[in-house]
């Protein structure tokens, strides 16, 4: 076993998230196996309390399974935060990497227009985003990786801006390298530590961005999410409070989880970093 | 460079933020799908020629775009933000009546959270791996993997449907004559828990970035010089820990302060507080996207402003700022 994994099994909070994580994907990927067909069908008699026979969560107005609902919303939640996250760490990555490897006026031109995009009120500009281009899985997706990358963007111009002065990039230079083998090759291994660190919290943000959206009826109506169902029991809140308290427990482990898991990561990949932040 | 340099760069820098977040909405109406004039009216003025024709004046939307341009940023640069069909009135007005709501809001939840995150950062560095330090630093773990929206809902459900403690939504009590004194206690009491729920997020950022922060300091040669003259722990905890942890915690919190205002959407929206939060959820409802879009743009001012006055804060309190600058 190598050294990594061996470190990220003692820590103790990555190994919770880790668990928790691999349970959520996994719950994710078989929702059909689970809770065969549509999420959004009529099963049973409505407001049914949790632990009803057949039902562990109940049902809601219209007799839907909110056990089903649960399992299938995982799938959205998960999907949603993991795409926006890549999205988002791509065009972070490319925006840090050019800033920092060339400065000059080409960083000046990025950092400013990085700099836009932190100071718009990110939630309200992904509610607008969605709102004007109708809420789809992408424009959601769109819209959340339109409000992640700036973090990501500075922190790998940051680590490229010391990593360039580094002997091993002048050698490579030196060495008739070409800039993007020198960028891709060289630099940006040395710099995917504290990136991969912030990704994983990223994800964790996105799902919660993802809930808001779609409490706010900004979901993609064809798919039945957490978000969307907190914002339907709402209502129904004085006599059916598991219809909005559930699937916010779904998203709450599933970030907890998420940044459990970024939490173990750090402590492996930035030991010095993470010193003053474990537990 | 002269500090009235540095705040007159740091002020045109702003403005020209401003002027590209109002390009970057102009562009966002062009780039939406279907006719702008129908994207700006709303979803009920798009059924109202007339209203539509005079959405098309207002924006010269028959005009090249460049004029377009032009006179949306002319106009906003005036506070002009044309009207809202769904309300047949300014939208500034608009927003300007429900901006005390957001600002009390958001000023009482950042306070709140502010001094909670320091108090409790200092605590758990204090007792760094005891048993506060272990409950305060799970607790921040929480409080950071909950959904604002949905904590607002279950302080519904606990406090106002089972304990029937704390009014459920809204700023006062309609239809009460109140004295002015009876009337703020009201308004506070209505405030309690949306101020909890926003602040809570907020409250674990501080209380995590303190922490730090005072367990950085504490290792600092500057505390050993101190205990090593003899100083008591209680003094070099005030004078020499605390002052230097916590500066920068007030610095970086004061740049937060300004995005509380775009943030607070959600919290409005499950409390029904009538700040402008609430109002763009009702412009979403609405597709009122003109009314969406002046106050997505005046949350954006509040973030500027606020980094402005961060800014000029930290230029008074930091003469090393001329140089670094």
């Amino acid at each position: 076993m190598n050294d990594f994994a061996k470190r990220f099994l003692r820590s103790r909070s990555g190994m919770i998230g880790l668990v928790l994580l691999i349970l959520l994907v996994l719950l994710a990927i078989f929702a059909d196996v689970v809770y065969p067909g549509d999420p959004w069908r009529m099963v049973g008699r409505p407001n049914l309390p949790p632990f009803s026979e057949g039902f562990m969560f109940g049902t809601d107005q219209l007799g839907r399974d909110v056990a089903a609902g649960i399992v299938h919303g995982a799938r959205i939640s998960l999907l949603i935060g993991f795409a926006s996250s890549v999205v988002a760490l791509g065009v972070g990555v490319v925006v840090g990497a050019v800033a920092g490897y060339f400065s000059g006026w080409l960083d000046d031109v990025l950092m400013r227009f990085t700099e836009f995009f932190q100071t718009i009120p990110s939630f309200m500009l992904a509610i607008v985003l969605v709102a004007i281009f109708s809420p789809t899985l992408t424009s959601i997706v769109t819209a959340i990786a339109v409000v992640s990358w700036p973090p990501i963007a500075r922190l790998v111009r940051a680590e490229f801006l010391t990593l360039r002065q580094r002997d091993f990039v002048k050698a490579a230079q030196v060495g008739g390298h070409s800039q993007f083998n020198i960028i891709l090759h060289q630099v940006l291994p040395n710099a995917l530590s504290p990136v991969i660190v912030m990704a994983s919290l990223m994800v964790a943000a996105a799902i919660l961005i993802e809930s808001g959206l779609s409490f706010l009826g900004l979901g993609d109506r064809n798919y039945i999410t957490w978000g969307f169902m907190i914002g339907a029991g709402r209502t129904m809140i004085r006599h059916a409070w598991w219809l909005s308290a559930i699937p916010g427990l779904a998203i709450f482990v599933t970030v907890l989880a998420l940044n459990l898991f970024g939490q173990g990561l750090s402590d492996v990949l930035n030991p010095r970093l993470s010193r003053s932040n474990r537990t | 460079m002269s500090q009235a340099k540095f705040l007159l760069i740091r002020l045109i820098k702003a403005i020209m933020v401003l002027l590209a977040v109002t390009v970057f909405s102009f562009g966002l109406i062009r780039a939406a799908p279907g006719d702008p004039a129908t994207v700006l009216a709303g979803e009920q003025g798009a059924v109202d020629p007339e209203f539509l024709d005079r959405v098309r004046a207002r924006y010269g939307l028959d005009r090249p775009m460049h004029e377009q341009l032009f006179k949306y940023v002319a106009g906003i640069a005036v506070l002009d933000f044309g009207d809202s069909y769904q309300h047949n009135r300014p939208v500034i007005d608009l927003i300007a009546e429900r901006l005390p709501a957001t600002l009390l809001l958001t000023m009482t939840a950042f306070v709140l959270a502010l001094l909670g995150g320091v108090a409790m950062g200092v605590t758990a560095a204090k007792h760094v791996g005891k048993w506060p330090d272990a409950v305060i630093t799970v607790a921040a773990l929480i409080f950071f993997a909950l959904p604002l929206f949905w904590v607002g809902l279950m302080f519904i459900l606990l406090f106002s449907v089972q304990l029937g403690l704390l009014p459920a939504f809204g700023m006062a009590t309609i239809g009460t004559d109140m004295s002015l004194l009876g009337r703020a206690l009201d308004v506070g009491w209505h405030l309690i828990m949306p101020a909890a729920t926003l602040g809570l997020l907020y409250l674990a950022t501080y209380t995590r970035m303190t922490r730090a922060s005072v367990l950085e300091v504490m290792d600092l040669d500057f505390v050993r010089t101190a205990r090593a003259k003899g100083l008591g722990e209680r003094r070099i905890w005030r004078r020499h820990i605390l002052k230097n942890a916590i500066l920068p915690i007030i610095t970086l919190a004061s740049l937060q302060a300004g995005h509380l205002v775009g943030g607070a959407v959600l919290t409005e929206t499950v409390f029904a507080w009538p700040g402008i939060g609430r109002l763009a959820f009702d412009a979403l409802l609405q597709r009122d996207y003109n009314l969406l879009l002046a106050i997505f743009i005046v949350a954006s001012a509040f973030v500027v402003f606020f980094n402005l006055v961060a800014d000029l804060v930290y230029s008074l309190a930091d003469p090393r700022i001329e140089v670094n600058a």
